[in-house]
């Protein structure tokens, strides 16, 4: 089997995104009695701003989802004295809010309803962080790997882009598409939470190449080949919590990395040696040892000198996981800021990780990088949070109806 | 919750269908004297769910004090001209609102007549139109919160239908100072959100 059938195979599978999004076009077209405006006509060559992921479903969407080409991450921090009660309205609202907009229907009391008629495989994940379960009184609930990261030697983070007691990943493959949303979860966020920050993120645009494609980051590399495919067991093992009291099945958690690229010295670098700290070729993104991507390392093959042809010291080395239920899922996000007056770029890499466990997957993989993982040299961890990821809900629930209910 | 696969493009129409109508059937069935659950007008019957009078996606602005607001868009579905001449609930005395341009500016005065809906119509309460008006509230509506409203129509019959309160900055419609009423003329709906 291609890995082209496997990838759609898998899309099909797990989150029925393709087979949802048709069936959410012909409910639009068929069911809508909403004065709001009528679908934009996208033209007969793409369903790219049509085309929906289904809100509802025992898991949250967003996460199985092939990553859409725009993202928003924002994370609030709860006013003192928000409690369970208050969370609910909050959740309650959101919640409905994301159903509405995933459809391409305006949410209640939108003042710019034109703004949500293409939804654009648009997906609003909800997390939770570690003291929003205190402000519930549901401390007992909180997945136990969820809990501030023990601090790392590279870690240069920085309070504007690190922590946060509940968190919003908007996804769309188009960028007004998140604009809006964002606008209609904040404001309805605002009388509960601050804005703690917001991080946008984008990768290539949809059609631009192939659905299921391995992204590039802004340092060249193609970026998440080792990640487990939807759909297949090992998928299943290490993202999602089997099992458990229901507010901990078909959950998950998320650390979210905000990871500066240090361009100018990059730079610096020959292609050999670049390609060396990572262990995979800049172009088609095959290891050292191999010839194509999707090709395993081979970390016992020698060079003619005897050394080993996959550093030691290179990224794919010190990230390697062989055991299925202890990988991760690495769904990120580019970020692109001004540069400063001498043209330095402000760039690099909204890394999320998704993972059943933190302490379990995350944790080993990321003291592994820590301590001696050659790519340390160009690239800075300046923000860094962890949140849970309650389970999914039905059309008559709400997302934290397990944890705040 | 279901673990269900993904349903196709039918069964995906079916079932938002039902949910809208069991929402409809849900929120447009109170009627405290019209026990039968029937629409508050000569229905064809009583059992079809086409033949409903409902509020579809109602929605109330959140504040602390004073006035406020209640939207949405009525939809009237039981093949018979109804007229709404009243709306109450448990939190703050009611009018049922028009805007109007008075002087070079939008006012709001009570609707004279109420609202009438042609069988089969729809009518669309918003910010800056016809809206449900809460005059003086006696406790905080805060975002999130659900507050139950009745419907009184023109024949006596009523119908309750549940509204969710969103935050919501705009609907700062002052009162016409002439039209009467026993308010403090100005900008009377200058409410913030509660939480």
């Amino acid at each position: 089997m291609s890995r082209r059938r496997l990838l759609t195979g898998g899309a099909l599978g797990v989150g029925g995104a393709v087979a949802g999004a048709a069936a959410g076009v012909a409910a639009t077209a068929a069911g809508h009695r909403s004065p709001a405006p009528a679908p934009v006509d996208p033209g007969a060559a793409t369903t790219v701003g049509t085309d929906v992921v289904p809100f509802h479903g025992p898991r949250q969407a967003g996460i199985a989802t092939d990553p859409q080409a725009h993202a928003a991450f924002v994370a609030f921090t709860l006013h003192r004295g928000v409690d369970r009660a208050a969370l609910g309205r909050l959740m309650r609202l959101l919640t409905d809010d994301a159903v509405r907009l995933a459809q391409g229907r305006a949410p209640l009391a939108d003042t710019e309803p034109e703004l949500a008629v293409l939804p654009a495989r648009l997906t609003i994940t909800f997390g939770f962080g570690p003291d929003l379960y205190a402000a519930a009184g549901r401390d007992d609930r909180r997945p136990p790997s969820v809990t501030e990261l023990p601090v790392f030697g590279i870690d240069r983070l920085q309070p504007a882009w690190s922590g946060g007691d509940l968190l919003l990943q908007i996804c769309a493959d188009d960028p007004l598409t998140v604009t809006h949303a964002q606008r209609m979860l904040v404001k309805d966020a605002r009388p509960f939470a601050t804005v703690r920050w917001v991080q946008r993120g984008f990768r290539r645009s949809r059609g631009a190449q192939a659905d299921g494609h391995t992204q590039r980051n802004v340092m060249g590399q193609l970026d998440g080949t080792a990640n487990p495919r939807p759909g297949t067991a090992a998928f299943e093992r290490s993202v999602w919590t089997g099992d458990g009291p229901d507010w901990l099945r078909d959950g998950s958690t998320l650390v979210l990395r905000r990871i500066r690229a240090e361009l100018e010295t990059w730079d610096k670098l020959g292609r050999t040696d670049k390609e060396l700290a990572v262990g995979r070729r800049l172009d088609t993104g095959a290891p050292l040892s191999g010839r194509h991507e999707q090709d395993e390392p081979d970390f016992s093959a020698l060079d003619e000198a005897g050394l080993p042809v996959m550093p030691d010291f290179a990224h794919v080395t010190r990230a390697r996981v062989m055991d299925d239920r202890l990988k991760i899922l690495r769904r990120p996000y580019n970020y692109d800021g001004a540069p400063d007056p001498a043209g330095r770029a402000d760039s690099g890499l909204i890394f999320a990780a998704y993972q059943a466990d933190i302490t379990r997957q995350y944790l080993p993989i990321q003291r592994r990088l820590a301590e001696r993982d050659l790519l340390n040299d160009w690239i800075t961890p300046i923000g860094s949070a962890v949140f849970a990821i309650p389970p999914g809900c039905g059309p008559d629930g709400w997302i934290g109806e397990q944890v705040l209910g | 919750m279901r673990r269900s696969a993904s349903p196709g493009v039918r069964g995906w129409a079916v079932r938002l269908g039902v949910t809208v109508v069991a929402v409809f059937a849900a929120t447009g069935c109170g009627g405290t004297d019209d026990t039968s659950g029937a629409a508050p007008s000569p229905a064809p019957s009583a059992s079809s769910d086409s033949a409903t009078f409902a509020v579809r996606d109602p929605w109330i602005k959140a504040a602390d004090k004073g006035m406020t607001a209640a939207f949405g868009t009525l939809v009237n579905d039981t093949g018979t001209e109804v007229t709404i001449t009243g709306v109450s609930t448990a939190v703050s005395p009611m009018e049922v609102h028009e805007m109007t341009m008075k002087d070079g500016r939008m006012v709001m005065q009570p609707k004279t007549g109420g609202i009438t809906i042609k069988a089969g119509g729809s009518h669309v309460l918003e910010p800056g139109g016809d809206h449900l008006m809460l005059m003086d509230l006696r406790e905080p509506v805060r975002a999130g919160d659900e507050l139950t409203f009745t419907l009184t129509f023109a024949d006596g019959k009523t119908i309750d239908f549940t509204a969710v309160a969103k935050p919501f900055t705009g609907a700062e419609e002052s009162y016409d100072p002439r039209s009467g009423m026993p308010m403090t003329p100005g900008p009377g709906m200058t409410m913030s959100p509660a939480p």
